[in-house]
């Protein structure tokens, strides 16, 4: 008999598993080389990683110039990107026309900007009540300091540019699109007919225009509907546009995450008496944006991209400070490294925003995960 | 006194107290408060265009544009008036978000087949793709590849040649256009009458197999009945259609249809970016359906196309097409970026250029909003309807 035989029931040794499903021979195997197709799709994946990775290597890294004074003698030293033109105008990137001076307000906006973060993203912060009042007072004081008066030179909003600009715009729609949006859901769920119509008017003309066309709303028509001889500030308005039209997207997130809440809680809230504002903001609304959290970041990350619209009203935000660069003879033909720049921010930025919804998810989850 | 005035309270208390009468009030205040804002604006915008002289009249449309449009669909020149312009933004509006959502379509469910593959280099590349083009704004991939394919490209005279009329150059792609023969209305006839007999045949199939259990196999008839019969037709009536091959001539092409290359680049940027959103619906339509119910049709003793068309698409499509018509939507929105590159959209002719030589900003700006809100409420209005023919049906 063989060898096996030798061993009583119940008594042989634990093998190790064969070599080739484990350790790396077996990941090898069982991802790359499991069926004739699957060694197709390697060959093909490989074939990709090849005729894509090590141009874009050579050309962001090796063969680009780091320095030079203008784009010929980029050229004359490298074949590749000329990040030399991202590091002369860096500080235009990221101010704007703002004056060199007062440049502070912008740091010190940005400093306070990321301590007002801090208690709305994280909750074991000490104090957080407090943070929290001063994140809710924190727009005003950083419009106070970027726009000036009251003690500080008043500058004024055409000079606002580059990344801040995009911060600013994101920022405030941010913040102020969130609630807005809250009350177009509850509007839209409302039994008041009045009421029902009104938010659903509302929601369906900002979700069936482009933004664009509402910019254009904002920059050439909005003064006819304003008090004669009043002028409205072009970010101002830009702001409200921006605003309203991700209130709209927003409305319609949170009416989905309203929808999947039973009516049982609803009757409920109202079986212990609690008014209809009670029953919302303690009953119905928590566990409504929980659901909706994923929908929520992903509007915030779209009204994020969507601020490099206002170049085309003629805002400049990095995209169109970096269009009037390269127009320029000294840097021309140098969009192709102004665009990478661009898109690298806004990816860190958009990435960062979509991790953060995912532990943000993981957090809320109070639900029994199958 | 004093009981009249706590009485008159009462009443108000009571009135606010009962639950119709207060919906009621907070209703026709409302109303009031959106009626003066817009009797406000209106009164505004009255007073600012009688100081200005201008009347709000849509007159200015018949009068000549006076501005060229690089691509056109139908017959254009300068002299032709302002709403021809305006028909020819709405058609190369249409045209690139019809190309696009087709484009995006195919990319976006390969990039969601290849996200979930067992192949871990596959899905990779298909999980960066994506991460990379949803996290950076669509304007700066449209300018980003309108950038290369203007710099990439070559100039007419070294153009690229595809097959045997197909060149790429730098100032677009030429193309060849089909002239079309009477004898080719034929072969149309036999298309609409193959496309009508495949929808008899389906319905009777249907009815059949209810009846006695036998199935025809419709796929075949009906591929043969709209493809096959037509391409039959179409060589028997010895190939109707003439092909004009475009032709170098000076510094550029004659002859054949030109794509511009402003609409490459947007037709490309849209699809591709597009196709990353779709790519993650499909993903997640596709693990929306739970493996038993694979398992249960194996069980039923369906065979595997079976399954899939009966039981796992449905039920994807299902998850899947909600999300997807909101991206085509998207998409046609996106298209109004257009005029970042110059391609002459809605948003660039009507409320581009003849907002600008005209100065009717208020004119304009309606027709634009007006002519994406009906685009905007007819793909709205096809979705509510597929979601209600593919509703679950419950008890």
């Amino acid at each position: 008999m063989s060898e096996q035989a030798s061993y009583k029931p119940g008594e042989h040794p634990e093998l190790p598993p064969p070599a080739n499903v484990r350790g790396i021979t077996g990941w090898v195997r069982g991802n790359f080389l499991s069926s004739p197709f699957n060694i197709i799709l390697s060959a093909l994946s490989l074939w990709f990683l090849w005729w894509v990775i090590p141009p874009a290597v050579d050309w962001f890294f090796i063969d680009a110039a780091y320095t030079g004074a203008d784009r010929n003698e980029c050229r004359a030293k490298a074949g590749g990107a000329c990040w030399a033109f991202v590091g002369e105008r860096l500080q235009l990137f990221t101010y704007g026309f703002y004056p060199a001076e007062e440049r502070w307000r912008v740091n010190l906006s940005f400093v306070l900007l990321c301590l007002a973060l801090v208690p709305v993203l994280f909750d074991h912060v000490p104090h957080r009540k407090y943070g929290l009042y001063y994140a809710v007072a924190f727009p005003f004081i950083a419009a106070w300091l970027l726009i000036g008066g009251f003690g500080l030179t008043p500058v004024p909003t055409d000079k606002f540019g580059g990344f801040m600009l995009t911060l600013i715009i994101g920022v405030t729609g941010i913040a102020f699109s969130l609630p807005i949006g809250i009350v177009l859901a509850l509007g839209r769920m409302s039994k008041l007919p009045i009421i029902h119509i009104s938010a659903v008017s509302f929601i369906e003309f900002i979700r069936g225009v482009p933004l664009i066309t509402l910019l254009f709303v904002a920059s050439t028509m909005l003064n006819y509907f304003l008090p004669p001889g009043s002028n409205f500030d072009l970010l101002l308005r830009v702001l409200i546009m921006v605003t309203l039209f991700a209130s709209g997207y927003m409305a319609e997130v949170i009416r989905g995450g309203l929808q999947a809440i039973a009516t049982g809680q609803v009757e409920a809230a109202d079986a212990l008496g609690l008014k209809y504002w009670s029953a919302m903001r303690l009953v119905v609304l928590p566990q409504a944006l929980k659901i909706s959290i994923p929908g929520i970041v992903n509007t915030f990350i779209g009204l994020y991209k969507d601020t490099t619209l206002v170049i085309i009203i003629g805002l400049l935000d990095p995209l169109g400070i970096g269009r009037a660069s390269v127009a320029d003879t000294k840097w021309a033909g140098l969009s192709t490294e102004l665009y990478v720049f661009v898109a690298l921010f806004f990816f860190v930025s958009c990435f960062s925003m979509s991790r953060y919804s995912l532990y943000l998810e993981g957090k809320l989850e109070t639900g029994h995960k199958r | 006194m004093t009981t009249q005035t706590a009485t008159q309270r009462n009443a108000v208390s009571r009135l606010w107290n009962n639950k119709e009468a207060r919906s009621v009030i907070i209703q026709i205040i409302t109303l009031i408060g959106i009626l003066l804002f817009f009797g406000y604006m209106a009164r505004n915008a009255v007073v600012n265009l009688e100081a200005l002289g201008k009347g709000f009249s849509f007159a200015f449309l018949f009068q000549p544009a006076n501005y060229d449009i690089n691509q056109t669909f139908i017959e254009y020149s300068s002299r032709s008036p302002h709403i021809r312009a305006t028909v020819i933004g709405i058609m190369n509006t249409l045209a690139v978000a019809v190309a696009g959502v087709i484009l995006a379509t195919l990319l976006g469910f390969l990039l969601g087949v290849m996200r979930l593959s067992k192949n871990y280099l596959t899905a990779k590349i298909s999980y960066c793709y994506i991460e990379y083009v949803r996290n950076v704004p669509v304007l700066v991939h449209i300018l980003m590849v309108h950038g290369l394919l203007v710099r990439a490209l070559p100039n007419p005279r070294d153009a690229l040649v595809i097959g045997d009329g197909v060149f790429l150059s730098n100032r677009g792609a030429q193309v060849p256009k089909p002239v079309f023969e009477p004898l080719f209305w034929g072969v149309v006839a036999v298309f609409i009458a193959g496309v009508i007999f495949a929808w008899w045949f389906r319905r009777y199939a249907a009815q059949l197999q209810d009846r006695t259990g036998r199935a025809l196999p419709v796929f075949w008839v009906s591929l043969g009945a709209v493809v096959g019969a037509p391409l039959l037709v179409y060589f028997i009536l010895g190939s109707p259609i003439v092909w004009e091959v475009p032709a170098l001539k000076g510094f550029n092409f004659a002859g054949g249809y030109v794509l511009r290359p402003e609409f490459i680049a947007l037709w490309l940027a849209l699809s591709l970016y597009t196709a990353a959103f779709i790519g993650e619906i499909v993903r997640a339509g596709i693990l929306a359906v739970d493996y038993g119910q694979t398992e249960a049709s194996a069980a039923l003793g369906l065979s595997r196309g079976r399954t899939l068309n009966l039981v796992v698409i449905p039920q994807a499509l299902r998850v899947i097409v909600p999300p997807l018509t909101s991206q085509y939507l998207n998409l046609t929105k996106n298209s109004s970026l257009a005029i970042a590159i110059g391609y002459m959209d809605i948003v660039a002719t009507i409320g581009g250029i003849s907002l600008n030589q005209t100065g009717r900003e208020m004119e304009c700006m309606v027709i634009v909003l007006m002519l994406y809100l009906s685009i905007s409420l007819a793909i709205s209005a096809f979705m509510n309807w597929y979601n209600k023919r593919i509703k679950l049906v419950e008890r």
